[in-house]
């Protein structure tokens, strides 16, 4: 195994134990049949590999068959300076195009979150409704 | 009746480890202690820096290190030598030490000493570039290492645990002539992703810098 895929075991785990804790603490607990993710570019989650952790670890747990769905932000920091936002090139450059000022405030990228759970209802298969 | 069918949760996936840091850290500020969390990968000079401040601040501070390794106690045998509370971690698998880990270590501590005597708290993380520094122990500052064997890029690469440290230390700058590396490169990579971070060369060998990280110490123990 190598190191990002440790993390990425470790970053599932982690999301199981919050998922849990927020599950046990519910008065009704219907099956989870979707978790809902909301990832930020500027983070170490590789998605991919989140996704093949999360069905490896949820195995005989609350959690058993349910599918990560991950959405991805993107990177977006805001210069001072120029008074815009930008789209710094991750591995490459953070300072702004323009005028070369360092990564100061990041607006976008630094998600992650659990957005919301879909309950799998009985007969009717998955029910997806806001409220 | 209105059939619950999902759900909005709204919460940081990270949640069960943050709450656990700030429980650990709640009882650090109870007891006087500044924590910091030492991360960087594996080999960047950690250990020796844990040697160095040991063996200067420890007359001036009392100091205690909790020691994360995957499999050896060897780390944390190197650090007993100074005389100083060492609890040693063993974190198996996992890439990184989690704030339930800290919180054993804490466990063992106090069971040993008496908390409110010390000063300090020096958490030696898991050698791991990619990320325990998403996963917040109970530190009052993230402390990074970056050696100048790694090459200049590392910062731009492995950006996260650059943006979020307090203080970078360039380590190993000894070497620096016999690579083609250029110091100030490496920290201008490292100021386009983190401008306020307090950046500090220093050399365990020669002890250049080691001074300007040693007061950098002891301005954040309160
Ligand atoms: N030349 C030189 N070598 C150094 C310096 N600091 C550390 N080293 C060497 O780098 C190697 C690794 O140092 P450690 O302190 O064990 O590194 P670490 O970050 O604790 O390593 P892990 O805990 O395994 O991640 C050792 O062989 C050290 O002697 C330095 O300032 N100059
Ligand atoms: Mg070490
Ligand atoms: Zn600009």
């Amino acid at each position: 195994m190598t190191n990002d895929e440790m993390h990425e075991t470790d970053m599932t785990k982690a999301l199981i134990v919050t998922l849990h804790d927020w599950w046990e603490a519910q008065l009704e607990r219907p099956k989870i049949a979707k978790v809902h993710l909301i990832v930020g570019k500027f983070t170490c989650v590789e998605p991919v590999s989140l996704e093949f952790a999360f069905e490896v670890q949820t195995r005989n747990t609350f959690l058993e068959g349910a599918t990560l769905e991950i959405q991805e932000t993107p990177l977006i920091a805001f210069c001072h300076r120029c008074q815009q936002e930008y789209r710094p090139e991750i591995g490459i450059q953070y300072a702004c195009p323009d005028c070369r000022s360092p990564m100061d405030d990041i607006r976008s990228g630094r998600e992650l979150k659990i957005d919301r759970v879909e309950y799998a209802t009985e007969g009717l298969g998955i029910a997806d409704c806001r409220f | 009746m209105h059939l619950t069918h999902d759900a909005a949760l709204g919460i940081n996936l990270l949640h069960a480890n943050q709450e656990g840091a700030d429980h650990n850290r709640a009882h650090f500020d109870e007891w006087g202690i500044t924590c910091f969390n030492i991360m960087s990968s594996p080999g960047a000079g950690k250990t020796v820096l844990l040697e160095k401040t040991l063996a200067t601040l420890s007359n001036t501070l009392k100091i205690a290190v909790i020691e994360g390794d995957m499999t050896t106690e060897l780390d944390a045998d190197r650090l007993r030598q100074y005389g100083v509370p060492v609890i040693a971690i063993n974190t198996g698998r996992s890439c990184h030490l989690d704030s339930r880990m800290v919180a054993g270590g804490i466990h063992r501590l106090v069971h040993e000493y008496d908390p409110t005597q010390l000063d300090l708290v020096l958490v030696e993380n898991v050698g791991n570039l990619v990320c325990p520094a998403e996963f917040e122990v109970g530190e009052h500052a993230k402390v990074a290492l970056l050696s100048v064997t790694e090459g200049e890029d590392k910062p731009l690469k492995y950006p996260v645990m650059f943006r979020e440290a307090d203080c970078l230390l360039i380590t190993k700058i000894d070497l620096a002539p016999y690579l083609d590396v250029d110091l100030n490169r490496i920290e201008a990579n490292i100021r386009q992703i983190n401008p306020d971070v307090t950046v500090i060369q220093v050399s365990a060998k020669t002890g250049q810098g080691l001074d300007q990280w040693f007061e950098w110490v002891r301005r954040q123990c309160h």
